[in-house]
Order: structure tokens, then C-alpha cells, then sequence
């Protein structure tokens, strides 16, 4: 399944019809430990670039926002409960929501892994 | 923050050291310190709660202040450079005995803090009508200023440019001091004494920024780098940056300068009265006597407060703090995550009428009211030495 990225961090993938969205590994490392999420509720819209969610490491606080435009279907609320869960596998099981896209042709706009690696590389 | 601007500031003694060890350099006060270690923050500071970090706080300023009224090296000595600086300070300093610390404020006419710092009576007889200050980073230039300025003609001002300072901090720290500076284990709290150590003087303080038992070391530069090698020696310390330095200090209820105190906010109102000697209330004789004994009379009209929110999301500096009904009486001047009450923690000035513990409060994070209370402070108990 190919992962698509913003240029903020976030990562994006389908499953099937619906858009299931994280932050990077490179950006869980930034922050160093998180100690508190905040997610959206399920049935928010959000346009792309919005802030969706906030997470928090000890020092500071970072927005997350929505790669895409579309509805909040489901969030994780295990990294909720457990925000340290976001270091340990920021791509994996760590995931913040899933979205209906508004349209699913949005992530072709994103970048691809080649041009994330770019970009870090590039910072 | 780029590499070429990080290269314009000044470094310490132990830059080497901070890249050896992988810190995380960043712009502090004009120096490059380290924020974290590869550890991170989190982790430095239940380390240093449950053992030791250590900490390089070589950018605060050290000085001598000396006496020129009377010659160096006696009880009246002593007696002239206190006089002096007790114009600049609420402090008892005339009664601050051989070998003794007393945090103090430097205050501005309106009775508002200039900066907070630590000055130390010399244990020596030799040395009586000196005073070693400790000030913070950021106001230095401005501290020494006003020494010299106020103070002309009284006394003179020897900037100690090449020590280093060194914070070791946590439960073990006594251990790991005894062991390369015999005797510094039995110091009582809020002492100090000059040491030799590898042919050279340092000044060894059991005092910190932390809540935990500790000590300052004062190493001139040569030899700050060998000294900070052999603390970290010891199993039991790790280096800790300046994240870890400001969660330690928020949960154990300390003032950050520029952040919790100001030249707005009078000692009173920033719940540091005790820095006001018993003495010096009946005599006054410091800057913005009349406003601090006022306010100590009648109470001031905020008063700096520890708060708890109900929640998980922390509340940082500048959230806006009202009451249940949506008052606006205050704002956050510190507030983050504190590893050790695991949970978040903040400091602020809230309306006297608010100031109580248990207070109901509701803090403005992210355009929502979070439910908080007033609290006591320290947030994590202070386990400083008391021999």
C-alpha cells in the first residue's frame, strides 16, 4: 500500500475507501516522548491543512493537521490513553485517525516516499 | 535554528563534551546549551529524581563582590559589603553566616524584580567582605551593571569569566560529590565551601534547581571538562539538559526569571516573601520598600499560584486563566508536563481572591475552558538535605 507525505510530517495511507492518517517517525523523534495526544471527534469535517489534532511531548506542543480534506471516521484512542505509544511505532499502530477523503484523488498531490526522504535530507 | 547562527554564540566550557555525549544544542541567553541528550527529556528528569543528572549551568554569571570601605578579612568587612547589597535586596545579609547561601532578588524602585539570585558569605576568615553571587544567564550584563552603578565607590565587582558551573542534582548526587570532594557529603543545605580539586579551588554549594538534594560546583574552566567527566563516571549520573532543568524545576514550584518573576512582579505577589528578612521588614531600606511592605501588610492584588488540571493537556505559558464563570483573573507563566507527578502541572498569577488552594479555575487551552484547581506547591515534595 503506498504511504503519502506532507511536508508537515503527517502520513497518510488508504485502506480500502477510507484514509488512515499518523505522524512520522521523523517527527515523533523531534518531539521526543509524548505525553499527550488530543484527537478530533468521529463525524468532524476537516478541509485539508486544518488543525486535526495536537500532540505534545514535555517541553512544547505541536498541531497535527489533516493531509487531506474529509470526515473523521474512527481515531485511535489507544495512543489516547497511552500517548508514549506514538514513539514506539509512529507508522504502525500508532495511527491518529482514520478519514473519509472528500476525494481520494487528493493524495496524488502528496509526496511520495522518494520525495520525503528528499525533503528530511534536504532540511 | 541553523548551524551558522548556533556558531555565533558563545560556548562553554563543555561544548566538547555536549557533542561528544549527542546533546541537542540550542540558542540560550546568547550560549549554545544543550536541551537534551540523546535520553531525552523524559527520561533525564525521573533520572535525575531517582539518581543523579548533570547539568552545565556554566552561562549564569559568578562574581565576587568585595568591600573597598574596610579592609578584607574581617567581621566589620563583612558587615560593609552586606550594608551594601542589602540597598539592592530584601535579603538578611549582615546575618548570613560563614559559609552560608541566601536566595535573594534584585529589586528595581517599584519593589519589581530585576533577577533572582544566590549570594554566599566565604566560609574563610580571610576572605570576609566578599560575597559570591550567582545571577542568571539572561540579565547578567544588566546585573553587573547595576553592581557597579549602585554600588560604586563601596565596593568593587570581580566577574568570574572563566568558571565554569556545574549543577549535580538527585538522591545519589552526595555519594558522587564525597567521593571526588571529600567532605561535601556532610555540607548542610544551602552551604558552601572552596575545595581543592586537582590543583585547583572550587566552590562546592549544596543548593539547586531541582527539589532534590545537590550541589553547584564552581571549577574554573581548565579544568571543568576533567571534573564533569569524573561525575559522569559514576554509574549513577547522567547528563541532563536544560528540558529536563526547567520540568525539575516547574514541578518542585521555582521561579524561572523572565517567565514566573519580572521586573512587574513584586517579591510578594511572586510567593517569595520569605526571601524578605524579619530584619529588614521593620527597617526597610530596599528598592520598592514601601509597595513590598504594603503588600505584605495588606496582601497584594495577585499572587503567584501552583495549578493542576483536571485533565491530561497540559496548560503552557500564556494561557489565559479565568474563573468558572468565565473571568478573565490571571495567566499561565509556566505550565508543561511534569514527569514525576505524571500529569500537567502549571504556575501562574491568578486574582488574591483566587489565590487559595482548591480554588475552582478554568484554563483557555486551544479556545476551550479546561477545569484546573489552585494547588500548593512544590507539585513533586522538595528532598533537599537536612543533615
Amino acid at each position: 500500500m503506498t504511504v503519502r507525505y506532507t511536508k508537515d510530517h503527517e502520513w497518510v495511507r488508504m485502506e480500502g475507501d477510507v484514509a488512515v492518517v499518523g505522524i512520522t517517525k521523523h517527527a515523533a523523534e523531534q518531539l521526543g516522548d509524548v505525553v499527550f495526544v488530543e484527537l478530533p471527534e468521529t463525524g468532524r469535517a476537516f478541509g485539508q491543512g486544518d488543525d486535526m489534532a495536537v500532540v505534545e511531548s514535555v517541553k512544547a506542543a505541536s498541531d497535527v493537521y489533516a493531509p487531506i480534506a474529509g470526515e473523521i471516521v474512527d481515531v485511535n484512542q489507544a495512543i489516547v490513553d497511552e500517548p508514549a505509544k506514538v514513539n514506539e511505532d509512529p507508522e504502525g499502530a500508532a495511527w491518529f485517525v482514520k478519514m473519509k477523503p472528500a476525494d481520494a484523488s487528493a493524495l496524488d498531490s502528496l509526496m511520495d516516499e522518494a520525495a520525503y526522504k528528499k525533503l528530511l535530507e534536504n532540511a | 535554528m541553523t548551524i551558522e547562527s548556533l556558531s555565533d554564540l558563545k560556548r562553554t566550557a563543555l561544548h566538547e563534551l555536549h557533542l561528544e555525549l549527542g546533546a541537542k544544542m540550542v540558542p540560550f541567553a546568547g550560549y549554545a546549551m544543550p536541551v537534551q541528550y540523546p535520553d531525552g527529556v523524559l527520561k533525564e528528569h525521573l533520572h535525575t529524581r531517582e539518581k543523579a543528572g548533570l547539568f552545565d549551568v556554566s552561562h549564569m554569571g559568578q562574581a565576587f563582590l568585595r568591600t573597598t570601605e574596610t579592609p578584607i578579612g574581617s567581621e566589620e568587612a563583612h558587615r560593609a559589603v552586606a550594608d551594601a547589597i542589602e540597598t539592592l535586596v530584601p535579603g538578611e545579609i549582615r546575618k548570613l553566616k560563614k559559609g552560608g547561601l541566601r536566595y535573594s532578588v534584585f529589586l528595581n524602585d517599584q519593589g519589581g524584580i530585576l533577577d533572582d539570585l544566590m549570594i554566599t558569605r566565604p566560609e574563610e576568615d580571610a576572605r570576609q567582605g566578599a560575597l559570591f553571587l550567582v545571577v542568571n544567564a539572561a540579565v547578567k550584563d544588566r546585573d553587573f551593571d547595576l553592581l557597579k552603578e549602585k554600588l560604586s565607590g563601596r565596593t568593587t565587582l570581580e566577574i568570574l569569566e572563566s568558571r565554569s558551573l556545574l549543577a549535580i542534582q538527585g538522591p545519589k548526587a552526595a555519594g558522587v560529590v564525597e567521593a571526588l570532594l571529600p567532605g561535601s557529603g556532610a555540607q548542610g543545605f544551602m552551604t558552601m565551601r572552596a575545595r581543592a580539586w586537582n590543583g585547583v579551588e572550587v566552590f562546592v554549594s549544596r543548593c539547586g534547581y531541582t527539589g532534590e538534594d545537590g550541589f553547584e560546583i564552581s571549577v574554573p574552566d581548565t579544568h571543568a571538562g576533567d571534573l564533569a567527566r569524573a561525575l559522569l563516571d559514576h554509574p549513577d549520573v547522567a547528563p541532563a539538559g536544560l528540558g529536563a532543568r526547567d520540568s525539575l524545576r516547574l514541578e518542585a514550584g521555582l521561579c524561572l526569571y523572565g517567565h514566573d518573576i519580572d521586573e512587574t512582579t513584586s517579591p510578594v505577589e511572586a510567593d517569595l516573601a520569605f526571601a524578605i528578612g524579619k530584619r529588614r521588614r521593620e527597617e526597610g531600606g530596599f528598592p520598592g520598600a514601601a509597595r513590598i511592605l504594603k503588600e505584605l501588610a495588606e496582601s497584594p492584588k495577585r499572587k503567584r499560584v501552583g495549578i493542576r488540571p483536571e485533565g491530561r493537556a497540559p496548560a503552557r505559558e500564556g494561557t489565559e486563566i479565568q474563573t468558572t464563570d468565565g473571568v478573565r483573573i490571571g495567566v499561565v507563566t509556566s505550565g508543561g508536563f511534569g514527569p514525576s507527578v505524571n500529569g500537567p502541572v502549571a504556575m501562574g498569577y491568578v486574582a488574591a481572591d483566587f489565590a487559595a488552594p482548591g480554588t475552582a479555575l478554568n484554563l483557555i487551552v486551544r479556545g476551550k475552558a479546561l477545569a484546573a484547581r489552585v494547588v500548593a506547591m512544590p507539585f513533586a515534595p522538595h528532598r533537599y538535605f537536612r543533615g
